[in-house]
């Protein structure tokens, strides 16, 4: 799996495509595993509440991860993801209220409002030429201070009859979060990356001075990157308030699903280095992180051994990805 | 002497670049015609990469004009010169190792089916582009990170064919191509011109040139010298004109000293080969001699340097060092005592320096061990080591506790090399030096290497400046795709004889490429 083919000319397609999405397919096999052992320990075993639970649980950190992957498939990263998530939750506590139609008008402007912190994100970065890193530091502590000034005490409202739909199981006992979760891959993830942008995205953190050279228009690049970014992580956010039904700005939640966020598209596959990686990966990634803490429930452990089980795992995963290292013939090439 | 028959497609009138100080390019002229191989001569540092580079939007010139099919044109952006019909092949520097081949080669327009990519026909698209430049063994589905440096060169032609450009740009494109490959890309080019496509053809490769080219533009020192119809002017005209008159540098005498007899030489390498880089390297270097490294830029060069050093894992062939076989693991063990090698790398700013630190720091960091007790940095013994050191090689520093990326080219270039005396060396390897820094720090630098040979040290000189090898080596060894192809000594040592064995110009003592002068 780590050893790159070795006659391109003999091999068929599909090898191909297993060795392009070979993150992806470990961080598959790798929650099958989990979760089959979670469901074969757990008292009640596979029923709808219980799918329909760690479904609720599982698709806010796996739509944050998605949010996380966009930059970090151009090689950058976006601290600001878990504030945009807890931003976008007060928001809705505020806005996703009254009639059908108000509510509507509510998701749009919360929505919109994510995609704008994004974008306010890939502006700094592309014309103020920051690094990713501290820039969205800072914006996100900004969009936590905004988060505070509109939820000061945890409370607000959500429309109920659109969480309880949301939230709850379909006739057929398929989690209908899941189906949520389905549509923004279909609706976001997928086009991205069959379109021309999600293309120059994996060439700028692939090589970006050889995207450049080739005309990539690497600015424009960046920018939809980070808006797209913003407005996954306020769709989560919007969920979160679905699940909770009221809004909380908690700097814990928003440093909690960042961090985790980071962890899951590692899990998931996509190089921290960027170029290569997938959101699906990511999203099976953060069902993995979610399961984890599930399967030491279902054992009787303490809770207390997550945090240790969930970094061995992230450890094992990491290494997984840098065994490739060990075949550089020239050392300096480590260090560049 | 325009040979042109035909209106030329793109030309360049006048142009000129600065980078900081130095001049890469002074009123250059330059036109090609559509139907037309157009070649590319000069030495390294003649302003043929930045010539390229402004046709190719990569460069703005400071001035002058772009005329593209009589309109003056101005490129912002790489992309503004591949709308406007010119594709670059760069010596594989536009190639995304993660992606596959088939997105490398679609990477500015892709073939789309409702907005989004049509991979199916982006395959045909890869596929065509591939059987066009002769390369249909590359699958397109491949990462380009997986293949051979040869292969990726190829995937790098078949993405500029996919682009069907009025203008095609090569530089060096061949060097790196197998010698089937070579055939099959010049039988490609010969069938692009009699579409009609414009070619500019850079290639250090004479050979090649005599057999494509129809015009010849030869550029020297950022200047236009001439341009002629191939076949016009002989291989030493043409090496006559890209060499000219140079500001004469004065070097020290030489001295070898005699190498004891009895004594083992300070270093000897024997058949030293690295992956496809370095190919049987036969080198022996006594104390007391300053040997040089000749050749054209990337032919090896480094990677010897870098495999001498300790850099590189899984070389072959064999090293002695004063008699006893002996070879560094890593930079670490290559500058302890038991090898006591240094090396002066040839980016400064990157690989010798830490920019920010203080010029003290920089000149103890490598000798830090000799200057500790149990771990301690001695500040008093620190000092004076120091001091000696800016005494000896005269640094201009304000203060020494000031950042040294604060100090001039030529300064900083001396506490590289002092960093690496402090440490006593046996063996000196310099890669070039002297780029880009004031002649009179130039002259301080020949005439410590000289001091240095005198005191006992083995000096291994690469330099891209011929003068300098000319004034300064005992001896030259030329390389040329990863081989030592002619030692040059004494008479023979001369800037025609380096500038061409550098081209690797068939002449008979090519014919014992190993053979060395002692």
């Amino acid at each position: 799996m780590n050893s790159p083919p070795r006659a391109p000319a003999q091999r068929p397609d599909w090898q191909y495509r297993v060795y392009e999405q070979r993150g992806t397919w470990a961080a598959v096999a790798m929650f099958a595993l989990i979760f089959t052992l979670y469901i074969a320990k757990h008292p009640s075993g596979l029923t709808v509440p219980v799918l329909t639970t760690a479904a609720n649980k599982g698709v806010l950190l796996a739509v944050v991860a998605m949010a996380q992957t966009l930059p970090v498939l151009t090689s950058g990263i976006d601290l600001s993801v878990g504030m945009v998530f807890v931003l976008a939750n007060c928001l809705a506590s505020h806005l996703v209220v009254g009639t059908p139609m108000q509510a509507a008008l509510g998701v749009v402007v919360v929505l919109a409002v994510g995609a704008l912190c994004g974008f306010i994100n890939g502006a700094i970065i592309v014309w103020g030429r920051l690094q990713p890193i501290i820039t969205t530091l800072a914006t996100g502590t900004i969009y936590f201070g905004i988060a505070l000034g509109l939820r000061p005490v945890p409370g607000g409202d959500v429309h109920a009859g659109l969480a309880d739909a949301l939230t709850g199981a379909l006739p057929g006992g398929v989690p209908a979060m899941v189906l949520v979760l389905l549509a923004v891959i279909v609706c976001i993830w997928l086009p991205y990356r069959r379109s021309e942008l999600g293309r120059a995205a994996l060439a700028v953190g692939s090589a970006e001075g050889a995207a450049y050279m080739s005309g990539v228009d690497i600015g424009r690049t960046k920018l939809l990157t980070y808006t797209l970014a913003g407005l996954l992580a306020a769709i989560g956010g919007l969920l979160l308030t679905f699940v909770t039904y009221s809004g909380e700005a908690s700097s814990a939640i928003g440093g909690v699903y960042t961090l985790n966020s980071i962890a899951a598209v590692v899990i998931g596959g996509t190089s921290l280095a960027g170029g290569a990686g997938s959101a699906i990966g990511s999203v099976f990634g953060a069902l993995v992180l979610r399961t984890i803490g599930d399967l030491l429930f279902v054992f009787d452990m303490e809770p207390l051994w997550q945090p240790l089980f969930q970094g061995l795992i992230l450890l094992t995963a990491v290494s997984l990805g840098a065994v490739q290292l060990l075949k550089v013939s020239n050392r300096l090439e480590l260090f560049r | 002497m325009r040979v042109d028959t035909t209106a030329p497609i793109l030309q360049l009138v006048d142009v000129s670049k600065r980078y900081g100080g130095v001049r890469a390019l002074e009123g250059a002229h330059f036109a090609c015609a559509p139907g037309r191989i157009h070649a590319l001569l000069g030495e390294n540092g003649a302003g043929k990469s930045t010539l390229i580079k402004i046709m190719a939007g990569v460069v703005r010139p400071d001035a002058g004009r772009i005329v593209l099919q009589g309109q003056e044109r101005r490129f912002a952006h790489p992309q503004d010169a591949v709308s406007a019909g010119i594709a670059c092949i760069f010596q594989e520097l536009s190639l995304m190792p993660e992606l596959s081949v088939a997105d490398n080669i679609c990477i500015t327009n892709p073939p789309r089916r409702f907005g989004l990519i049509d991979r199916k026909a982006q395959r045909r698209i890869a596929e065509a582009a591939l059987a066009r430049a002769g390369a249909q063994d590359i699958h397109p589905l491949a990462p380009v990170g997986s293949l051979s440096l040869s292969r990726r060169q190829m995937v790098e032609i078949a993405k500029a064919l996919a682009r069907s450009p009025k203008i095609l740009i090569l530089d060096e494109a061949t060097s790196a191509l197998a010698a089937a490959d070579v055939e099959r890309v010049q039988a490609l080019l010969r069938k692009l011109r009699g579409e009609g496509m414009a070619i500019v053809y850079i290639s250090h490769r004479m050979k090649e040139i005599a057999a494509l080219a129809d015009d010849c533009s030869v550029f020297r020192n950022g200047r236009h010298v001439a341009t002629f119809a191939a076949g016009s002017q002989s291989d030493a005209q043409t090496v006559e004109m890209m060499i000219g008159r140079d500001i004469a540098h004065a070097f020290p005498p030489k001295a070898p000293a005699a190498p004891l007899a009895g004594t083992a030489p300070a270093l000897e390498v024997r058949g030293l080969s690295w992956n496809d880089r370095l190919h049987g390297i036969d080198l022996t270097l006594n104390a007391g001699e300053i040997v040089g490294l000749g050749g054209l830029d990337g032919q090896g060069q480094r990677e010897f340097f870098l495999a001498l050093f300790g850099v590189l894992r899984g070389l072959k062939g064999e090293l002695r060092l004063s008699g006893r076989p002996a070879q560094a693991r890593s930079p670490r063990q290559a500058k302890g005592p038991a090898i006591g090698i240094a090396l002066v790398p040839e980016d400064r700013k990157t690989d010798g320096l830490m920019l920010p630190m203080s010029a003290r720091d920089n000149l103890s960091f490598a000798a830090l061990e000799r200057l500790s007790r149990a771990g301690v940095v001695s500040r008093a013994r620190e000092s004076q080591a120091v001091g000696e050191m800016v005494r000896k090689l005269s640094i201009k520093v304000p203060a020494l506790d000031e950042p040294v990326g604060q100090l001039s080219g030529g300064n900083q270039q001396k506490v590289v090399i002092a960093k690496w005396l402090m440490n006593a060396p046996r063996i000196v390897l310099l890669n070039d030096p002297t780029r880009g820094i004031d002649v009179g720090t130039k002259q301080e630098i020949y005439v410590l290497l000289r001091q240095l040979a005198q005191e006992g040290a083995a000096v291994l000189l690469y330099s891209t400046d011929y003068a300098e090898l000319i004034g300064c080596c005992d001896r030259v060894a030329v390389m040329y795709d990863g081989r030592i192809v002619r030692w040059l000594a004494g008479a023979e040592l001369t800037e025609h004889a380096l500038v061409s064995s550098a081209l690797n110009l068939g002449d008979g003592r090519v014919q014992a490429p190993n053979r060395e002068l002692q």
